[in-house]
């Protein structure tokens, strides 16, 4: 009995170290190197693997960085610049720059602003509503309500208003990773530069009927009419298709455009309320932006940006 | 009992309201809009200019490509404008808008009601003339006609089988058209024939149309060249592929075309047009639609002209009851819920339904229990429940695997769900993007 109990344990030892010597040898011979940067950069990367990028995942991004001398397009938006900086130092490239972006959601639609003409009880799925037909108001280009940018968000940055029935950026959350533009089958959602402060000015509608079928069928649509890119001292406003659009780039955030405006579609975000008498608050207003190009000049890297709009801004005072 | 097809199929209940109803001719509207993408393929060009007067049947939107059709002014009158208008899911598309004033004809039209025998135009001359007329599939899914009469070269065509299957429920459109326009119906057919080289035609007829098959086999008493063939009730027998599995026992291959299996299919509706246009030079005008609904006053069979609105229709009937929940455009299967009822009548208008309240809602959605009925009722023999989970997760090259684009999307597995799982809607979304990535790896 004994024997057959050490026979058994022997023989099992020696066919562990056989798999063993065997593993060892195979394991050597088709050993892949891997660059251990990749590994390292990884960790310098924030692990949200959002795909943001457009690389699957962190470590896609991570082994394009390594294996790339040009690193220029690459940019991951959840670390921002930093972690961009951070990785360059690293690899001892020279570091992509990109504006802070932040998405934006360009519908302005809200229950009480755009009638029901029927009601949806189809599966919930904004995809699946997109594909069967124009939606439950009669603007056939606005947020269909279901949700599906909330459902995409891997920051819980998104969430659907109950009140206006769309959907609300968290930008302190948001990292602009785009699947939530990814997701929307409408494109209303679009990546806009934060801006200083976090201010922004844009258009907050995507309707491209003729401005009396836009205004019909909501009363926050954009009718292009033109009064915007009139308005605009920069140029950073145009009206292509029925739809004004203003280029994050140019604008000073001047807010003459907002004011002009006729159904409100030009939306301004976290800007100190206006004062009530107009001359005061003119040179006020003026001041103010003019605070907020020259105090970001830190985040903002493109000196020529602030500057023009420092000139913009004393033309504007005389 | 009859044949069918052989794979999955459910059995709703019937509800042919209007099965009795003799064909009406329904008053000229005071305008009409015709859009001008009421077929599958590019839209057709327009080509009459706004304050033109024009006469009914007078060419005023051409084919743009050979995939396209042309499309005919149903009424006389003045163009009023050419601009886009809401299409039935509020959509807008360019359509052309004309007042009606009288009803004068183009010249050349003959509208008399005797049946002209005998065709002596050749095959290529029928297809031109098919095609000049802008006929298209009336059964709903609007295929040019001459694209499907060209067949491909190193193929051919055996059979013709005519779909007068009707299995959507409420519809009874082609039934009607098959009692009263019997003669020619089969006319249309023997054209059809001529001009795909056909020796043998088939007309397949479920069997809760005994009253059509009767009346047809009494037409054709003594001719051998076109068989009526009786086919067990089952939904969705209409679809092209179930109907040649039914009628002839061929399967037509993943991704293939009837004329793969030397087939071609044609709806009865299409060879009364084709009749029309070929035997009495009458171009696509005008069709047969089913109005219906349980609550509707009057439940008929209008012979409308194409581009009235679907209201005036509904009005016609009976007006839209108090407690309407959906107008659906075609059947209560395959149909979509209109958002505009204001939106016209198109050349693949085969029926609209009137829904009330309760009977529109769907059951809320719970969870899958894994029973497989959906399989099982598939007529594409596909895992619907698998298609859905795998939409869901916008796996869509899985779902490519999983034959997602066989889908004929008739509703079946959404139909037979105890779960009451929208399946149809996402499986239809995934195809879409499984389409998307077929035509992008072909290009």
């Amino acid at each position: 009995m004994s024997e057959t109990l050490l026979f058994t344990i022997l023989a099992l030892c020696a066919l562990g170290v056989l798999a063993a010597l065997i593993l060892y040898f195979v394991a050597q011979k088709f050993k892949v190197l891997e660059d251990p940067r990749i590994d390292n950069v990884e960790g310098i990367l924030p692990g949200a693997n959002c795909g943001g990028c457009g690389y699957p995942g962190c470590r896609g991004l991570a082994e394009a960085l390594v294996k790339n001398d040009d690193i220029s397009q690459m940019f991951c938006p959840v670390g921002g610049g930093a972690t961009m900086k951070a990785v360059a130092e690293y690899l001892g490239k020279s570091a992509p720059e990109k504006e802070p972006q932040v998405a934006e959601i360009r519908c302005n639609g809200s229950c009480d602003k755009r009638p029901r003409t029927n009601i949806y009880d189809g599966a919930s799925s904004c995809a699946v509503a997109a594909s069967l037909y124009a939606g439950e108001t009669g603007c056939s280009y606005g947020c269909l309500g279901c949700g599906d940018c909330v459902a995409a968000c891997n920051f819980g940055a998104l969430r659907m208003n109950p009140e206006t029935g769309l959907p609300e950026v968290d930008a302190e959350k948001c990292t602009a990773c785009g699947a939530c533009v990814r997701a929307c089958p409408r494109m209303i959602i679009e990546l806009r530069k934060k801006g200083p402060k976090n201010r922004r000015v844009y258009v907050s509608c995507v309707n491209k009927e003729k401005g009396a079928i836009a205004r019909k069928a909501c009363q926050a649509a954009c009718i292009a009419c033109g009064k915007c890119a009139k308005v605009c001292p920069f140029g950073a406003i145009v009206v292509e298709n029925n739809l004004a659009y203003i280029d994050s780039f140019k604008c000073k955030l001047c807010r003459k455009c907002v004011a002009e405006c006729p159904t409100h579609a030009i939306v301004e975000v976290n800007f100190p309320p206006k004062k009530e008498i107009p001359p005061v608050a003119e040179k006020k207003d003026a001041t103010d932006a003019k605070d907020a190009v020259v105090a970001p000049e830190t985040v903002i890297r493109n000196d020529n940006t602030s500057a023009a709009a420092m000139a913009g801004k004393i033309e504007n005072n005389d | 009992m009859g044949r069918t097809f052989r794979r999955g199929g459910i059995h709703p209940p019937d509800n042919k309201l209007s099965a009795g109803e003799a064909i009406k001719v329904m008053p000229l509207p005071e305008t009409v809009t015709v859009m001008l993408s009421q077929h599958i393929g590019a839209p057709s060009s327009p080509q009459v200019a706004k304050g033109d007067k024009v006469l009914a049947g007078q060419l005023i939107a051409s084919a743009s490509g050979f995939v396209s059709a042309n499309i005919h002014s149903p009424v006389s009158g003045t163009v009023t404008s050419i601009d886009s208008v809401p299409d039935a899911g509020g959509t807008r598309r360019p359509a052309i808008t004309i007042k009606v004033e009288g009803d004068e004809w183009a010249e050349g039209i003959d509208r008399s009601s005797d049946v002209r025998k005998g065709c002596s135009l050749t095959p290529s001359q029928i297809t031109e003339k098919i095609a000049a007329a802008g006929i298209v599939g009336m059964g709903g899914a609007t295929f040019p006609t001459h694209v499907k009469l060209s067949v491909p070269p190193g193929k051919c065509a055996e059979y013709l089988i005519i779909n007068g299957v009707e299995c959507e429920p409420y519809l009874t459109s082609d039934h009607r058209v098959m009692l009263e326009r019997g003669e020619e119906l089969l006319e249309g057919v023997r054209i059809l024939a001529k001009a795909l080289g056909v020796k043998h035609s088939y007309i397949g007829i479920e069997n809760n149309k005994r009253d059509a098959q009767k009346h047809l086999e009494g037409l054709l008493a003594g001719t051998t060249d076109i068989q009526v063939v009786p086919l067990k009730v089952q939904y969705p027998q209409g679809g092209e592929k179930q109907l040649i599995d039914a009628v002839v026992r061929r399967e037509v291959p993943s991704g293939g075309l009837p004329i793969d299996v030397a087939v071609v299919v044609q709806n009865v509706g299409t060879a009364l047009a084709v009749y029309e246009a070929v035997q009495k030079n009458k171009p696509l005008v005008e069709r047969v639609v089913t109005v219906t609904g349980k609550k509707l006053g009057r439940p008929s069979n209008l012979l409308v002209r194409i581009g009235t609105p679907v209201s005036a229709l509904i009005e016609y009937c009976g007006g839209m009851p108090d407690d309407t929940g959906k107008i659906i455009c075609g059947g209560p299967m395959m149909g979509r819920a209109m958002a505009n009822p204001d939106a016209p009548v198109t050349k693949g208008t085969s029926g609209i339904l009137l829904m009330s309240g309760s009977e529109s809602l769907r059951a809320p959605a719970a969870a899958c229990i894994r029973c497989g009925k959906c399989g099982g009722a598939c007529p594409m023999g596909l895992q619907p429940a698998m298609l859905y989970k795998l939409a869901r997760h916008k796996l869509f090259e899985r779902m490519e695997a999983f034959g997602a684009q066989d889908c004929i999307e008739c509703g079946s597995c959404s139909f037979t769900c105890p779960a009451s799982l929208p399946l149809l809607d996402y499986i239809r979304l995934g195809k879409g993007e499984v389409m998307k990535i077929m035509r992008a790896r072909k290009a």
